[in-house]
């Protein structure tokens, strides 16, 4: 049996589905992200997991304990980081260790606890409140409470938002050596690029999960190619780019732009076009998609997800 | 060309503790800027008094044409705001936030009435007039705390991290409204962590321990520390921080 086991999940606020029907099975050990646009129901999922909010309909275990019967259970086992910032602010980083650790009857001395997790970082920190320290220090401390208790499984909703890039690699490392450790964590991001980092990722739209794979299948398995533009001014190319009437989908990527085109063009006639319409000096360079082009196409064609459904 | 913000060793301190260390740097009229920093870096600090929110320890400088230490409330009236945290009233309505924050910059209630009429119509948003902020999608209560920033036709707008947290496809809608903006000619202040949106920028400036420690194109910043993207030079300088979070 897998860590999370759910069947055909449901939730409904009032006439609003939030879940339209989710089935999923996490296997120990492996990290599973999921992603998709806002308002999707990704936090909604999360919530009945935790056994925050109760389903409307479905099925489904966490750790071999019903959601339904065993919520008492549940959540003396799971380790949950919510979206919104859950600790105590105006308690010291100390004291919201040491109120975590007695929430879950755990014996052990902050410094034991310390060590377990983000120790170096934390350590001289103890004493300031949890309410001044900066974005990627709450997170950090926020996700060491989630694990006073040594929770199997670990279930974060956007653990990294607001932290600079430095301080998500820290944290990411720190996930995926949990991970190692045997540890099963379910988490949502926007960062595409730790998206990339799960074992699996769901994409997850208007409460339903379109596609199930890893990182490496979903990208394997795009197989228009994508082009990448360069050139100045790039708001006026992308607005002239997508005048073109054989864009299918063009947007900016960092310095360059990535476009898909109907079969059967050639790159040479938007050459031309760009010319003729007063955009000169541009290439264009048929690239490999990554998982952002996966996730822009998804977003835009929900569809087309329908014949990779698992 | 003509400066939009101008800052000269701009500093400020808490008690033993330099949050912006002497920064100075100017901001062009019409272009969008980007302040990065890692968290802790003074960013928030330095936004703060550029806004007219907090008092500098010493230097000086100017905003949309007012000083900074002498004329904080008119900085505040001349520039717009939006943060990932604070933005609109979620127990308000669509209108009723349009008109409470126009109010506030002190817009006429025929010019109010004509103007949210026309961007309701642009963000296809008229059938939720009366909807409460609160019940909206993130993606589009960011795109009309946006509007709602620059329904005043600000010189500057001041976006504080706008897309924490947003999916890739809703962020890239976002910044076609920053570039849309800034072709009107709004100059564009704007922090983020997503390193592909440093790149969107026209130049971008990197906090390291309250200083300024670069300030230039992407591409020349690339150049610079010889890394292929912005997430390379960002890391080569944040990594050199000595100060902990």
């Amino acid at each position: 049996m897998g860590t999370v086991t759910v069947e055909n999940l449901k939730k409904s606020f009032g006439k609003v589905q939030a879940i339209a029907g989710i089935s999923f099975e996490t296997v120990a050990g492996e990290i599973f992200g999921i992603i998709g646009a806002d308002g999707a129901g990704k936090s909604t999922l999360l919530q009945i997991l935790v056994t925050l909010l109760t389903p409307s309909g479905g099925s489904g275990t966490i750790l071999g304990y019903d959601i339904f019967k065993d919520y008492r259970k549940i959540r003396t086992l799971v380790g949950y980081m919510p979206e919104r910032f859950s600790l105590y602010p105006d308690l010291t980083v100390e004291e919201n260790l040491q109120f975590f650790t007695k929430l879950f009857n755990v014996r052990q001395s902050s410094e034991d606890l310390s060590l377990n997790t983000f120790a170096r970082q934390l350590i001289p920190f103890k004493n300031r409140r949890a309410g001044k320290l900066s974005g990627g220090m709450k997170q950090k401390l926020a996700l060491s409470c989630a694990l006073v208790h040594n929770p199997q499984l670990l279930i974060l909703d956007e653990p990294t938002r607001g932290v600079d890039p430095i301080s998500r690699t820290e944290f990411w490392q720190k996930l995926i050596s949990l991970r190692d450790s045997g540890k099963t964590i379910i988490v949502t991001t926007s960062y595409m690029d730790e998206a990339n980092l799960c074992d699996r990722i769901a994409f997850c739209d208007q409460g339903r999960f379109l596609l199930t794979d890893s990182p490496q299948s979903i990208i394997n398995k795009e197989k228009e190619p994508i082009y990448a533009i360069r050139g100045s001014n790039m708001f006026r190319l992308l607005q002239t780019v997508r005048q073109w009437e054989r864009t299918k989908a063009c947007y900016t990527f960092g310095d360059t732009l990535h476009l898909r085109i109907d079969k059967g063009y050639s790159t040479d006639e938007l050459l031309h076009f760009l010319k003729n319409s007063g955009c000169p000096d541009v290439s264009i360079q048929a690239i490999k998609a990554n998982i952002e082009d996966c996730f822009m196409q998804l977003v835009n064609n929900p569809e087309k997800a329908e014949t990779t459904i698992n | 060309m003509e400066n939009i913000i101008e800052v000269h060793e701009l500093t400020k301190q808490f008690g033993k503790f330099t949050a912006v260390n002497h920064i100075s740097f100017a901001v062009r009229k019409g272009e969008i800027f980007g302040f990065l920093g890692a968290n802790g870096a003074g960013k928030t600090t330095a936004m703060r008094m550029l806004c007219g929110l907090s008092h500098p320890t010493s230097g000086n400088g100017q905003v949309a044409g007012y000083d900074i230490n002498r004329q904080p409330e008119l900085i505040k009236k001349h520039i717009g705001y939006m943060s990932q945290k604070f933005s609109l009233y979620d127990d308000l309505t669509i209108t009723e936030n349009i008109r409470l924050f126009a109010g506030i910059y002190g817009m006429k209630s025929v010019e109010i009435k004509e103007k949210s009429t026309a961007l309701l119509t642009k963000l296809e948003i008229e059938k939720h007039r009366n909807t409460l902020v609160g019940a909206l999608p993130l993606g589009w209560k960011q795109k009309l705390a946006f509007s709602v920033a620059v329904f005043h036709r600000p010189k500057v707008v001041f976006l504080d991290e706008p897309t924490g947290g947003v999916d890739p496809a809703t962020r890239r809608q976002f910044w076609e409204m920053i570039y849309e903006a800034a072709e009107e000619g709004i100059t564009i202040f704007v922090t983020t962590h997503y390193m592909d949106e440093a790149e969107y920028c026209n130049r971008v400036s990197i906090m390291v321990d309250g200083e300024i420690k670069a300030l230039d194109t992407p591409a020349q910043l690339k150049e610079t520390y010889n890394a292929p993207s912005m997430d390379g030079v960002f890391r080569a300088l944040a990594k050199t921080a000595k100060r902990g979070e």
